[in-house]
């Protein structure tokens, strides 16, 4: 992923040109630029839609999209749902866990990937699922999900 | 003569090498110096064959599959362009019996064309739909989605024909169409294959539905999971637009009708329709109360038609076919086809569309074929994290909104999730719970604060502390859950965990005998 260092300048840029289409986009395409919602993207996004910091906070910390902190250079949204349940889907996690060393929510400590947690990526007929950035990976085992780190870390 | 080869660029095929069975395609191709054109087509849903590659000969379409890059060069080597004989060869795909057996309505075309090509589109019927509602007018396309007994397929199975007589009957300056396409549930893809493999479709129907209640402006709201979804989607709308089948005076008629897409940001309950509509007017997903209904104030108060991306491609269908072909197929009150989804731990995972009224277990041991690890079926998830588990001696339920119903079921958006007898279904009741905290918005105390109290309660019965005092307690909650709340998320986790309970008691450490069936 390309992710933006932090710029007020870039980031009204963005709002400007997702404003029309209301809150949800704005911050949607922060998210992206940046990776997360830098702590002054909430000012900015109150003062350019007409909200209270409280309102955009608000929203910002409902949807589990937007982060409060930059990613790792990769980010694995690793399935937790039933059907990938009913493939092995919790061994999987554990090994990934373990293998990147650390847990759902956080980066590794070389900042190359950040391991997240999804409920449900419509691969579930070829299940367990993975989203690694915007790629979509799944029958994942210990072994292809582990090829799949490696090959991000390089 | 360019040789015509279609390789599933859907989500699901990509996720297991699609892109790359392409790229060696390309590069064999070049390499022999042949002239070849690849079709990113949808899926036709046939998963345990992805990636499924088609080749069009003089004598119609030759499938292999399932195709991994390392097969590429024998293919070649065995003149598949030609139709040669391979390993993997499937012969045509659509006499393949798992596909043939199938009704395919709203997946007539996913699979087959080019999901972007509006000539493709037009070549296989599309837009006949939306020339016959303009030939109709209005009041006559709705009664024509009301004789046809079309029920939303998002889960609630509302008839569609009076959610859009309501809204059509509704007096205001602007209503709106909104589509939601937020599939959440567990076991379910069929919005995703539909918007990546026939997006054309989808705003037909939503156009028709515009036309039909008196609405200018459409939203879809696409769940930020489906990047693929997204991008052929936005893709189809410019296309569409360029093409004045959206926008103003649409397909030269006197309609004015224009879609955005809007994609959600990673919430469950947005899925619900008044947290849906809260969403698109960039608030909290949090869910309003009913009444008002959004047929009478929905998106920004106006009147609004929320229907899934499903429905909205039946009715398209409806509109060309015509009420009663739709009509004369299905079991009982539920009319018409449903896009199965066979999901999870079975041998023939996919997108299965076939009228209402198979068993359960016709659609698990025959159609699907059993588990994928060959254990035995234990527990079937059906409907989604909010369905309920069906045990193997409810298999001879048809598959219907009502006698799923009657089961302490739902058929959900049409998911079945599969699992062998290594599940552990106390850990699944836990889940159900952990998930509604996890996506509660919080606006009702027994979803927000019952659903952490209940995955305790559970800890607490599989540990054995006061068995009998618990589960009393862990039944009492769920009634609360299932009462107490506005909406399907704090009131139908109890299907998964009372399920789970009911049927598989000794999970929970408790005698088969105590618990109550």
């Amino acid at each position: 992923m390309n992710q933006l260092a932090w710029s007020e300048e870039e980031a009204n840029t963005i709002i400007a040109a997702h404003q029309a289409r209301g809150l949800l986009p704005v911050l949607t395409a922060l998210n992206e630029a940046f990776g997360y919602l830098h702590k002054d993207a909430i000012r900015l996004c109150a003062q350019a839609l007409n909200l209270s910091r409280a309102e955009v906070h608000g929203v910002a910390s409902f949807y589990h999209d937007f982060r409060e902190r930059p990613p790792g250079r990769h980010v694995l949204k690793l399935c937790g749902a039933e059907a990938c349940q009913s493939m092995g889907g919790d061994t999987l996690a554990e090994h990934v866990s373990r293998k990147l060393g650390i847990q759902f929510g956080e980066t590794t400590a070389d900042q190359s990937i950040t391991l997240e947690r999804v409920y449900c990526l419509g691969l579930c007929a070829c299940a367990p699922a993975a989203l690694l950035d915007e790629t979509p990976h799944a029958r994942l085992n210990g072994e292809t999900v582990s090829a799949l780190i490696d090959e991000a870390r390089q | 003569m360019k040789r015509r080869i279609f390789v599933p660029g859907d989500a699901g095929a990509a996720a297991v090498g699609g892109d790359r069975v392409a790229a060696a395609i390309t590069d064999a191709a070049k390499r022999a110096e042949m002239d070849i054109e690849i079709v990113r087509t949808g899926s036709r849903g046939a998963y345990w064959l992805e990636p499924l590659v088609e080749i069009e000969t003089g004598r119609g379409r030759v499938g292999y599959g399932p195709i991994s890059p390392s097969d590429v060069p024998g293919l070649f080597a065995c003149g598949f362009l030609d139709g040669g004989r391979h390993g993997r060869a499937l012969g045509d795909p659509d006499a393949i019996p798992w596909l043939k057996r199938q009704t395919r309505l709203t997946f007539a075309r996913c699979g087959i064309s080019d999901p972007l090509s509006l000539a493709d589109y037009r070549t296989h019927a599309g837009w006949k739909g939306l020339e016959r509602a303009l030939t109709l007018g209005p009041e006559n396309v709705v009664k024509e989605v009301a004789h046809s007994g079309l029920r939303g397929r998002g889960g609630a199975g509302f008839p569609t024909g009076i959610k859009w007589k309501t809204t059509a009957d509704a007096k205001a300056d602007a209503k709106y169409v909104v589509c939601n396409a937020d599939e959440g549930d567990s076991g379910t893809f069929a919005d995703r294959m539909l918007m990546e493999g026939d997006p054309y479709l989808l705003i037909e129907g939503m156009a028709i539905a515009g036309i039909a209640v008196g609405a200018t402006k459409g939203v879809i709201y696409c769940r930020s999971e489906y990047p693929h979804a997204i991008a052929v989607m936005n893709t189809a709308l410019a296309k569409a637009r360029e093409a004045n089948l959206i926008g103003k005076r649409i397909a030269d008629s006197k309609y004015d009708f224009d879609i955005e897409l809007i994609g959600g940001a990673g919430s469950y309950v947005c899925g619900e329709e008044t947290a849906l509509l809260e969403s698109v007017e960039g608030k909290r997903g949090q869910v309003r109360a009913k009444p008002p209904l959004p047929a009478h104030a929905g998106l920004f108060a106006k009147p609004t038609v929320v229907n899934n991306v499903l429905t909205f491609a039946a009715a398209a269908w409806v509109l060309v076919e015509g009420a009663d072909a739709y009509h004369s197929l299905g079991y009982g009150r539920s009319r018409g086809t449903m896009p199965i989804q066979l999901a999870g731990n079975i041998k023939y995972p996919g997108l299965f569309e076939a009228p209402f009224g198979m068993t359960l277990g016709e659609l698990i041991d025959d159609v699907g074929g059993g588990t994928a690890t060959g254990r035995p079926v234990r527990a079937v998830q059906a409907g989604g994290p909010l369905g309920a588990y069906f045990p193997r001696s409810l298999f001879d339920t048809p598959y219907d909104y009502e006698a799923f119903t009657e089961n302490a079921g739902l058929i959900g958006h049409g998911g079945l999730v599969v699992f062998d007898d290594t599940v552990d279904m106390a850990r699944q009741a836990r889940f159900a719970m952990e998930f509604c905290a996890l996506e509660s918005c919080g606006k009702c105390t027994p979803c927000r604060v019952g659903s952490v109290r209940g995955a305790e309660v559970i800890d607490r019965i599989v540990k054995g502390e006061n068995r009998a005092a618990n589960e009393a307690l862990l039944r009492d909650l769920c009634e609360t859950l299932r009462y107490g709340s506005l909406c399907a998320l704090g009131g139908f986790t109890p299907f998964p965990v009372l399920s789970a309970l009911n049927h598989f008691p000794e999970d929970f450490g408790l005698a088969r005998e105590r618990a109550e069936v």
